[in-house]
């Protein structure tokens, strides 16, 4: 059914359609939105049997999730940010025990300095959990996305992230079709765990490995990814096929055949990016996109075809890796020769993406003038200024302040 | 090992022997059909209270629950000492997740279960002291908060013995740990620190809370079986003597705990909604001194340089721990 509605509760209400039998919810911006329309969900009944948890912390949500996933039920939780590192521990607990829970992740920046806002600093730093990471494009995706995770985590016993940009996607109004109940049931069999707390047949699960087998545990988590990057896109046409909308897969090239400038990124920034890029083909220059979906496993093969002889690859990022650069970078540059590909570091702490911007930074790229490493529209002036406050002397304060006080911002916009 | 001969009489710890009961009120632990479910063949330490806590608990549990019981356990000694795979003591379905979120996983356990229709399967939530009132304090918290249907089982043998000894929120005072050692104007573990987490978990006003010690492996069996009478969150606080952390002789472990409870270091009670209803009074007080000389983890309290106001100090907890459970009768 096709309705106008909030990306949270289009993801919601697509996660119910998944029957989740365990939701574990604690606030954290700009998630919220989701939880809550789930709470609505389980209360009213229309989502039952589930049991809906409101944990003390997010440490504790992903762990409520683990212990519901060990006795066989499908667990689902959201969070963001600060919430995501809080959980850390029993992220990379839920890839290792093997628990095939789905998890929103509402991405958002991390502090200091405290930042409610999107980037993909948050999820980019579970990169390494052993969680199959999906970047959402659009609140279609995102819903779309959570239906796929469920069966591609049962299947292989792999918990899966689903990423979607913090306020642009969660709290955007768009048209979104929700499918309906007898069509997810049809798509999305009952979670057949591999390992059960059981008392009929008792098991130890999560019990100590030395170096004798360790390695060979953490390669076949290795090995069970390597069959994501087979089960993603056969998912995805399998979805295609029941729901009739391509959503999900490994990777969205658009236009990219006889681009010799291609831009790579992940998420929603992708449709400013296919804009701009319209309008550059406009002007006859051969330039295209390539949204990654799938970050975990990363698909260095689809990577590889996709970007093909393209002389420049421009890999947009919304995280940064203090003290080298871009993330998602080191990856591509796995994929093609590393000399055709520079990082520009965009969109940190919500500042928005302009095609004006782009288009700036894109002529730069064709005119060979883009920099290795590119901050988008970095204010110099205001970096000139405290580098010198802090070369005057000793105690020059709160970095963060002094730029704000620079700026004579009185409260912190987007864009 | 020399020949145990059975004793067909009263022994002198007001215990009865079991031969001289009707099967249905034998201890579990002397039933034919106990489930063993910590078995033998584990790397715990001899003398190990917390390895003698966890097999009684647990066959209690399952004896309670008709064998329909899940385990979800924090890192620590029991969870190290019992199942380095392949190998495994646990003859329950056993989960470890993290050290901090025991109470949680155990939560969530409880709720997969509910959800599934399972709610005939109960769920315990076992750790250490470390575990419990230090870094899964938090979720033991939100597990009480919520009155998830849990039962939590601190085995509490007072620092982090996994780790080699080092102070917890529930090492008592003046007590020598690796982080606290016996040097300085005040040795071992300061005073006015650590928390009472029976006491806390009272506070949340869940339906029961209960403290007890491997002395009196009856009382703990029984209170493992009344806590699964009730439904939601409940609390056993049960002290466990480590004979490598406090330094006592393996074969004294009960001995000790007992000195715990009868010099009234150790309070052992009931507690339900929040309100005491029961406590197991002294029987023959001793002085704590009794119970502090057994351990090395104290030696610095006595002799030549010893410290008798410490001593005192101590005495001063029991004391009022006494005048405040009603420990004594007549007092």
């Amino acid at each position: 059914m096709l309705r106008q509605v909030e990306g949270s509760r289009a993801v919601a209400d697509a996660v119910a359609l998944c029957r989740p039998e365990v939701v574990c919810a604690y606030p954290i911006s700009p998630q919220t939105h989701i939880v809550e329309a789930l709470a609505a969900h389980v209360k009213s009944g229309r989502l039952s049997p589930c049991e809906f948890v409101t944990v003390e912390s997010e440490f504790a949500a992903m762990s409520v999730a683990i212990g519901a996933s060990a006795v066989g039920a499908r667990a689902y939780t959201a969070t963001a940010s600060q919430g995501l590192l809080y959980m850390a521990e029993a992220v990379y607990n839920a890839s290792g025990l093997g628990l095939p829970i789905v998890m929103t992740v509402a991405n958002r920046a991390i502090g200091a300095p405290i930042n409610i806002w999107n980037d993909h600093s948050d999820s980019m730093s579970q990169r390494d959990s052993g969680w199959i990471q999906l970047y959402a494009e659009t609140n279609q995706e995102a819903a779309d996305l959570h239906v796929q995770a469920f069966r591609i985590a049962e299947e292989l016993s792999l918990p899966v992230m689903v990423c979607m940009d913090g306020f642009i996607l969660t709290h955007a109004w768009e048209q979104v079709d929700t499918p309906s109940q007898e069509e997810v049931d049809a798509f999305l069999p009952a979670y057949e765990p591999r390992q059960v707390l059981d008392p009929a047949d008792p098991v130890s699960i999560g019990a100590m490995v030395g170096p004798e087998a360790f390695t060979e545990v953490r390669y076949l988590a290795h090995a069970r990814q390597m069959q994501a990057l087979e089960l993603i896109p056969d998912v995805a046409s399998r979805f295609a096929e029941a729901f009739g909308r391509n959503s999900g897969g490994l990777v969205h090239p658009y236009r990219t055949d006889d681009a010799e400038t291609i831009v790579i990124a992940l998420g929603s920034v992708l449709g400013t990016i296919k804009d701009t890029v319209d309008e550059m083909r406009r002007d006859g220059v051969r330039m295209g996109v390539l949204g990654i979906t799938s970050f975990r496993p990363f698909p260095l093969d689809a990577v590889r075809t996709a970007v093909g002889e393209a002389r420049h690859v421009v890999v947009l990022e919304k995280a940064l890796a203090v003290g080298i650069g871009g993330i998602v970078t080191a990856n591509v540059r796995m994929a093609v020769t590393p000399e055709r590909v520079s990082t520009v570091i965009a969109g940190l702490g919500g500042r928005a993406i302009t095609k004006a911007s782009l288009h700036r930074m894109l002529a730069d790229a064709i005119a060979g003038r883009l920099e290795p490493l590119t901050f988008l529209d970095l204010n110099h002036e205001l970096i000139g200024n405290e580098l010198a406050r802090m070369a005057a002397g000793r105690r020059s304060g709160p970095m963060a302040e002094n730029l704000l006080r620079d700026l004579g911002a009185v409260a912190s916009r987007i864009g | 090992m020399p020949l145990q001969p059975i004793k067909f009489y009263q022994t002198g710890s007001f215990v009865v022997g079991n031969r001289l009961l009707d099967p249905d009120e034998r201890a579990v632990q002397a039933r034919i059909d106990r489930t063993n479910s910590l078995n033998c063949g584990h790397r715990a330490c001899q003398g190990c209270g917390e390895a003698l806590g966890a097999r009684y608990a647990l066959d209690a549990a399952m004896r309670a629950t008709g064998n329909q019981m899940v385990a979800v356990n924090a890192t620590g000694c029991l969870e190290v000492f019992s199942t380095p795979y392949p190998e495994t003591s646990w003859r329950i379905p056993w989960l470890h997740s993290l050290f901090g979120n025991a109470p949680a996983v155990a939560t969530g356990v409880a709720a997969g279960l509910k959800a599934k229709g399972r709610s005939d399967v109960r769920v315990v939530g076992q750790g250490g002291d470390g575990g419990t009132v230090d870094i899964g304090f938090g979720c033991l918290s939100g597990m009480f908060e919520r009155n998830d249907d849990v039962l939590f089982i601190c085995y509490d043998n007072e620092a982090y013995m996994n780790t080699g000894v080092q102070r917890s929120g529930a090492t008592p005072p003046a007590a020598r740990t690796t982080t606290t050692p016996a040097i300085g104007p005040e040795p071992g573990n300061v005073f006015g620190q650590g928390k009472n987490v029976p006491a806390i978990a009272m506070a949340h006003e869940i339906p029961y809370v209960a403290t007890a010690t491997v002395a009196d492996l009856r009382d703990l069996e029984y209170k493992v079986t009344r806590a699964m009478d009730f439904r939601g969150a409940r609390y056993l606080h049960v002290l466990v003597p480590c004979p490598l952390g406090w330094g006592s002789a393996s074969g004294d472990t009960i001995r000790i705990a007992r000195l715990a409870k009868e010099s009234g270091l150790f309070p052992v009670f009931e507690a339900e909604g929040g309100e005491v209803t029961d406590v197991s009074k002294i029987r023959r007080r001793v002085p704590v001194e009794d119970y502090l000389r057994l351990q090395t983890r104290y030696a610095h309290l006595f002799g030549e340089h010893g410290h008798p106001g410490t001593v005192a100090r101590i005495q001063a907890v029991a004391d009022r721990n006494i005048r405040r459970f009603g420990l004594v009768e007549g007092e």
